[in-house]
């Protein structure tokens, strides 16, 4: 048992990966000899060889196109895409290819991979590297997608994604890889993909969230008064997504805040939104709110922080639904 | 030196058929036998007999849009000679029917795709071929990833062929493609079946430079235009490549020369676009009238085993349409089965109950009953 950051759980199970499966190669941009530009990948090379931890060219269509190509030949590709808003020029690749492949021939050829990607903003990184893209792939069919946000659930769910037959893009909250450390167990142990962690009980409302908007929420409920009580809820998994537990803690709280970074507009809100709908509307108090991004470009950094869901909006959501 | 050249390249085009059937006996050395050019030539005429089939499917209204090989047999037959049959990975655009079947797909599974039916690329194990890639250019990355694993694995005797035409060298995953394996140096072959049209558009639309094969300069990589109606330099330059390939010489390209006789699929109509002189002149560069020619010249072939072979490919082509129409309708939910290796729960639901609506905690919302009874009438 070690203290880890989400970063350091990331590489710790990259490097526990590499060593028991001979038949793993990752592969990105940076991510050898200088460890990934987060440092995600730290000594990977150095310890397991430049041909299992590979320095690409700088193309994220190539990563994703040979991994796919890796994959299929019966390898376990792990390419990694160095800032979400370069999903971009991999998204064909992606989408059109490995998500379609086990579909499109019945089974006969498939794509074990998992897409490593840090992912969101609140870094005051440079345009292009602060979005939050899940909802586009979790209305992708055929990929699994993926977003913790501790260092424990980070270790369960990357062994879940590597070992899972399928591609799963595994999204790294990127500004919370080092500001928040807790202890991760040494041994190998896996966190079903598609299963919800209730983070704290409660009764009176729900808040499901998940990123690191899930930190924003904690400080928001924190700042609640002492007699109301919410039932926190970290997606984890985005698709598949964990409704039974959302469903329960609604039909038992009546009340549902949704917070995530990713635009308002066809965000994973939307689509809790109406299954919440569906399921627990007669046990609704209130209309879900949501508390999400603008449907706007993510902004340079000055305004980063009016864009992001940041606590003081999610407890202005939490007490307007705990008021109607 | 302040100035000087640098870097010089040159092309070189490979013709040992020429168009009126004469073989220059020194290039054709350690090519071809006069038993493989039979073969080839059969394979070349079952292929088209399958085409000319499948054409009048098509306008039947039994089968949707397919698009014919005509004219570019000999790029696909000389090619898959080359590789080796259960070592080698075929990565396919989608005019290489023959070097699929060559490799092991079975010929009724290409209609059967064509039909409609996925289940046509559901390939039999030991088969090492994708499923025909209908976006443009954009496998040839999955075929320098299928290599690369052969190299990391260290796997002997095996490389990799990936077919696709002009148009798809204007695509940035080509490029993408080309210089991965360069610098990973796999054991790739990128063979280029230059049609002259990516549909309407002709090739000195698509590109401003006088060859294909000139692209694979800028990869570093080993080059060479044949013409791609010629069998034997079309098996020729495969085959050293794959010698290149296996002995660790990376990746190599091939720019057959050939021309797409046929439209683009059905769907088109080339006379909107195409000078039916042009069509003509290449209609008696054809490759199966050459490869006549050279076997009749020299004793290994006559009217008689001509005749035997029509009748013999119209027999397969109609076993494999009547294979191909009598393979059973899927399952109506089979498009839900392979969305993953195991379905999740909520996909299950949209599967078993084929709506979309969710049922829900309180099925009287929807005006069901209980969403157990509601699942159990529509299993």
């Amino acid at each position: 048992m070690a203290v880890q950051t989400l970063v350091g759980a990331i590489t710790s199970t990259l490097d526990q990966a590499l060593a028991a499966d001979k038949d793993i190669i990752m592969l990105g941009e940076d991510i050898g000899l200088n460890g990934g530009v987060f440092r995600a990948t730290d000594g990977l090379q150095a310890k397991h060889g430049k041909d299992r931890v590979v320095d690409t060219p700088l193309d994220e269509s190539g990563i994703m196109g040979t991994a796919i190509g890796l994959a299929i030949a019966g390898m376990k590709s792990i390419p990694e895409i160095q800032f979400e808003g370069f999903l971009g020029p991999a998204y064909d690749q992606l989408v059109n290819h490995a998500a379609r492949m086990r579909t499109r021939t019945r089974g006969a050829v498939t794509v074990p991979m998992t897409v490593r990607v840090p992912v969101g903003g609140g870094i005051h990184a440079p345009e292009l590297h602060s979005d939050s893209p899940e909802s586009i792939y979790a209305h992708s069919p055929g990929v699994k997608v993926l977003m913790p946000c501790t260092p424990y659930d980070a270790k369960g769910l990357l062994n879940s994604a590597i070992k899972d037959p399928d591609p799963v893009i595994f999204f790294e909250p990127k500004r919370v890889y080092r500001t928040f450390k807790e202890e991760v167990p040494d041994e190998y142990y896996e966190i079903p993909i598609g299963k919800a962690k209730v983070v704290s009980e409660g009764e009176d409302l729900t808040v499901v969230t998940w990123g690191a908007t899930m930190f924003q929420a904690l400080e928001a409920i924190d700042s609640l008064p002492e007699d109301v009580s919410v039932e926190l809820i970290d997606l984890r998994s985005i698709y598949p997504f964990d409704m039974d537990t959302i469903a329960e803690s609604v039909s038992k709280t009546g009340r549902c805040v949704i917070a995530h970074e990713a635009p308002l507009t066809c965000g994973m809100g939307a689509e809790i939104a109406a299954r919440v709908m569906e399921e627990c509307f007669l046990n609704l108090e209130a209309p879900v709110q949501r508390v999400a991004g603008f449907d706007t470009i993510m902004p340079y950094y000055k305004l980063e922080n009016e864009y992001l869901p940041e606590a003081p909006r999610i407890l202005q959501g939490i007490t307007e639904c705990l008021a109607y | 030196m302040p100035h000087h050249t640098v870097f010089e390249a040159k092309i070189e085009h490979l013709q040992i058929l020429d168009e009126t059937g004469n073989l220059d006996k020194k290039l054709a050395k350690d090519t071809l036998n006069d038993d493989q050019v039979v073969y080839l030539y059969e394979q070349m005429r079952i292929c088209r007999a399958l085409d000319d089939i499948a054409f009048k499917l098509q306008r039947s209204g039994r089968m949707g849009t397919y698009p014919q090989n005509k004219g570019q047999e000999a790029n696909a037959v000389g090619s898959a000679l080359a590789m080796v049959k259960g070592n080698d990975w075929i990565v396919p655009s989608y005019r290489e029917n023959a070097a699929l079947f060559m490799h092991g797909m079975p010929m009724h599974m290409v209609i059967q795709y064509w039909m409609g039916d996925e289940r046509g690329s559901q390939f039999p194990d030991g088969v090492n071929i994708t499923p025909l890639s209908v976006p443009i250019g954009t496998h040839m990355l999955h075929a320098t990833g299928i290599a690369w694993a052969m190299k990391q694995r260290k796997v002997k005797d095996a490389a990799v062929i990936t077919y696709f035409g002009d148009g798809a060298t204007s695509e940035g995953d080509f490029h993408n493609a080309m210089n991965f394996a360069s610098v990973m140096q796999v054991p790739t072959i990128f063979y280029c079946q230059n049609n002259s049209w990516a549909i309407s558009l002709p090739r000195e639309q698509q590109m401003n430079s006088a060859t294909v094969a000139q692209k694979a300069i800028a990869y570093d990589m080993p080059t060479i235009r044949v013409d791609g109606n010629d069998i034997f330099a079309v098996y020729k330059a495969t085959q050293d490549a794959r010698k290149r390939a296996i002995e660790g010489g990376g990746p190599s390209f091939i720019e057959g020369v050939t021309y797409r006789l046929a439209d683009h699929t059905t769907a088109d109509d080339a006379s909107r676009y195409r000078d039916p002189k042009e069509v003509e002149a290449w209609a008696e560069r054809d490759p199966l009238i050459r490869t006549r020619m050279y076997m009749e010249s020299v004793g290994v072939w006559d009217d008689k085993k001509q005749e035997e072979l029509e009748t013999r490919a119209e027999t397969i082509v109609k076993e494999v349409i009547n294979t191909a129409i009598s393979v059973p309708e899927p399952d109506k939910a089979d498009f839900f089965n392979y969305m993953f290796a195991e379905i999740p729960e909520d996909l299950k639901k949209q599967r078993d109950t084929m709506r979309t609506t969710s049922i829900g905690r309180n099925p009287s919302q929807i005006g069901l009953k209980a969403p157990a009874q509601a699942v159990a009438q529509n299993a």
